[in-house]
């Protein structure tokens, strides 16, 4: 019997079977931020066990409030930026060298195909999109995994999803997980993994599978998994010349990782694009989603374009193809977040910030900013947010706000609009 | 180990989630204690107050499918501990938040949908109470002059959590 990409990972990494259905792996990297390590750290102390396991293996980011807003975050910067100190992280990115960590540690080639990787952030299943096994985990597991290098998981079952068919003008990766989500619900995938397959994301980016993978905890899944090929050779490139001898022997071996053509699923979903149109929440859940002809018009007040989601260049560049030569509608307000440094640079290299800025948006540092409502970008009470994130929940963007979930382009094109807008006229 | 059981909160909606469990702007509280006004501050349920004496006096709270789904934040088991509730009764819950709770030495503990049912039948007992027997893997629900008992299952090593009173010491020493 064959196995699936995370049944491989699981058996190279697996340190024990404690007891019957848990099963404790070896991790290759634990990513940490600022709202939820700060806890951890104070509890090790406390606990006389201040110690990291490895820490070439702990990579650090100052990225949810920042620069920070006031004493309290300050000194939750503090508390990470003395740890990395005191125990010797390198890669620990402070104020000018911060942004989104699931934008950030990819873009620094830290993710490789068949890691396991935790964090204490619930969209680590971004991860997944190098062929890793990436999971959020509270802030506990985190302690865990910063002291010992393990973390315990239950054997997730595996969901395969074969995506096919070529994207219609207009249609992006974020259409295609929201309508997967509103396909299945928010529980669909709980205590499995997403393993997606398929022409559509073979065709696809590494920022586009990032998309994807991120948006599965939305559906309960515990990782998205995309399947590592010569495009994730090509994105991790730079970083692993020094290992192989030619891309092509990189991917001869990442493809160990690929699952099996007779790996055993526990449910397999088709998916077919060509008719997919883009697609938008309406609700306080994930799942709850419409097509863009079912909400064309609906009232906006504001348009957020950024996140671990929906912040990369690409993202940026699709947004800019719209915008240009247009103003935001002067009933709306717009703010863009570049999920890191590297992407504001090379924007304002292309001349992207200067397309968001001419329509009148505001352009912030690299953060996540407004997606969770924690600093900038928060919405009053009645307020509606046109939002390229990951999450609608009531109150999520600020208390009595309400956010409705798309890709850049359709975030765009209702930016110009000042309501919800088909961005496939702008194309 | 902690104690478990006592005056129930019923929540009756599927996908209650983190951020309406504790909003993200409270993230910033360095210390558990400092969460404890915010507990299911966002949540809006007919009858439900996060104020209400209801929700002060429970000790376990009730409710149904996908219960904590969302974010990571352990802040969501933490308000809860702090506000002295110890265990959640659901049809399921999100993967993270399960084992968070089981992480602290708390309990989320599974029940069919005709349990719950049954156990919701309790809503409007001003005098609803529960006691939960997690090495025996049984609760019984009181209320309004009446008492039902139910079985669950916690996995072995859920329990082995509880009864360690969490991951890190049970971790420490093991690995």
């Amino acid at each position: 019997m064959g196995k699936t990409t995370a049944e491989k990972i699981f058996d190279a990494h697996l340190v024990n079977e404690p007891f019957p259905g848990t099963k404790v792996l070896r991790l290759d990297a634990v990513l940490c931020h600022e709202i939820t390590t700060p806890i951890a750290i104070d509890d090790l102390i406390r606990r006389d066990k201040d110690r990291v396991f490895d820490p070439t293996k702990i990579k650090a980011v100052i990225d949810h409030v920042t620069p920070s807003k006031d004493t309290k975050t300050a000194t939750q910067a503090k508390i990470l930026r003395d740890w990395a100190r005191r125990h010797d992280i390198k890669d620990f990115f402070d104020v000018g060298a911060n942004g989104v960590c699931h934008a950030l540690f990819p873009e620094r080639g830290f993710i490789r195909p068949g890691y396991t990787v935790i964090m204490g952030d619930s969209h680590t299943c971004t991860h997944g999109a190098f062929g890793a096994f990436a999971a959020g985990i509270g802030t506990t597991d985190l302690e865990v995994g910063i002291l010992k290098g393990v973390c315990a998981f239950r054997q997730p079952k595996t969901i395969k999803f074969n995506v096919n068919g070529t994207l219609p003008k207009g249609v992006y990766a974020k259409d295609v997980i929201l309508h997967i989500i509103g396909k299945i619900g928010v529980n669909g995938a709980t205590d499995r993994v997403m393993e997606f397959h398929g022409s559509t994301i073979n065709d696809m980016t590494m920022e586009s599978r990032m998309t994807l993978c991120n948006m599965a905890i939305e559906a309960g899944g515990t990782s998205g998994i995309c399947q590592p090929d010569m495009t994730t050779v090509d994105y991790l490139w730079p970083f692993i010349q020094g290992d192989f001898a030619s891309k092509e022997a990189a991917l001869a071996d990442y493809s160990q990782w690929r699952a099996d053509a007779d790996a055993e699923y526990d449910q397999t979903i088709e998916i077919d694009v060509a008719t997919l149109q883009p697609t938008i929440t309406f609700g306080y859940k994930p799942d709850q989603v419409k097509t863009i002809s079912e909400i064309a018009g609906t009232p906006i007040d504001q348009i957020y374009i950024g996140s671990c989601t929906n912040g990369r260049l690409e993202d940026l560049r699709i947004a800019a193809q719209i915008l240009k030569g247009h103003k935001l509608a002067p009933n709306v307000r717009g703010i863009l977040s570049p999920a890191t440094p590297k992407i504001q640079q090379e924007a304002m290299r292309e001349g992207l910030i200067d397309i968001f800025m001419e329509a009148g948006f505001c352009v912030t540092n690299p953060t996540c900013g407004a997606c969770l409502g924690m600093s900038n970008g928060v919405l009053a009470d009645g307020e509606v947010c046109a939002s390229t994130t990951n999450r609608n929940f009531m109150g999520r963007m600020g208390k009595g706000g309400m956010v409705h979930l798309m890709s850049p382009a359709t975030a765009a094109a209702s930016a110009i609009e000042g309501k919800i807008a088909d961005p496939r006229k702008y194309l | 180990m902690k104690t478990f059981g006592g005056p129930v909160l019923f929540l009756d909606r599927g996908d209650i989630n983190t951020d309406e469990i504790i909003p993200a702007k409270y993230l910033t509280e360095i210390t558990k204690e400092d969460l404890k006004p915010y507990i299911l501050e966002d949540l809006k349920l007919p009858g439900f107050d996060p104020k209400g004496e209801r929700t002060i006096n429970a000790r376990v709270i009730v409710s149904r499918a996908n219960f904590g789904c969302g974010s990571s934040r352990e802040h969501a088991p933490w308000v809860f501990e702090v506000n002295g509730i110890t265990a959640v009764i659901a049809e399921s819950f999100a993967r993270i938040f399960r084992q968070n709770m089981f992480n602290c030495g708390m309990a989320a503990i599974e029940l069919p949908k005709a349990d719950l049912d049954l156990i919701f039948s309790h809503a409007g007992d001003s005098d609803a109470s529960m006691s939960i027997d997690i090495e025996a893997g049984t609760l019984i629900m009181n209320g309004g002059g009446k008492q039902k008992s139910f079985s669950f299952e916690i996995s072995p090593f859920d329990k082995a959590l509880v009864l360690a009173g969490g991951w890190v010491d049970y971790a420490d020493k093991n690995y």
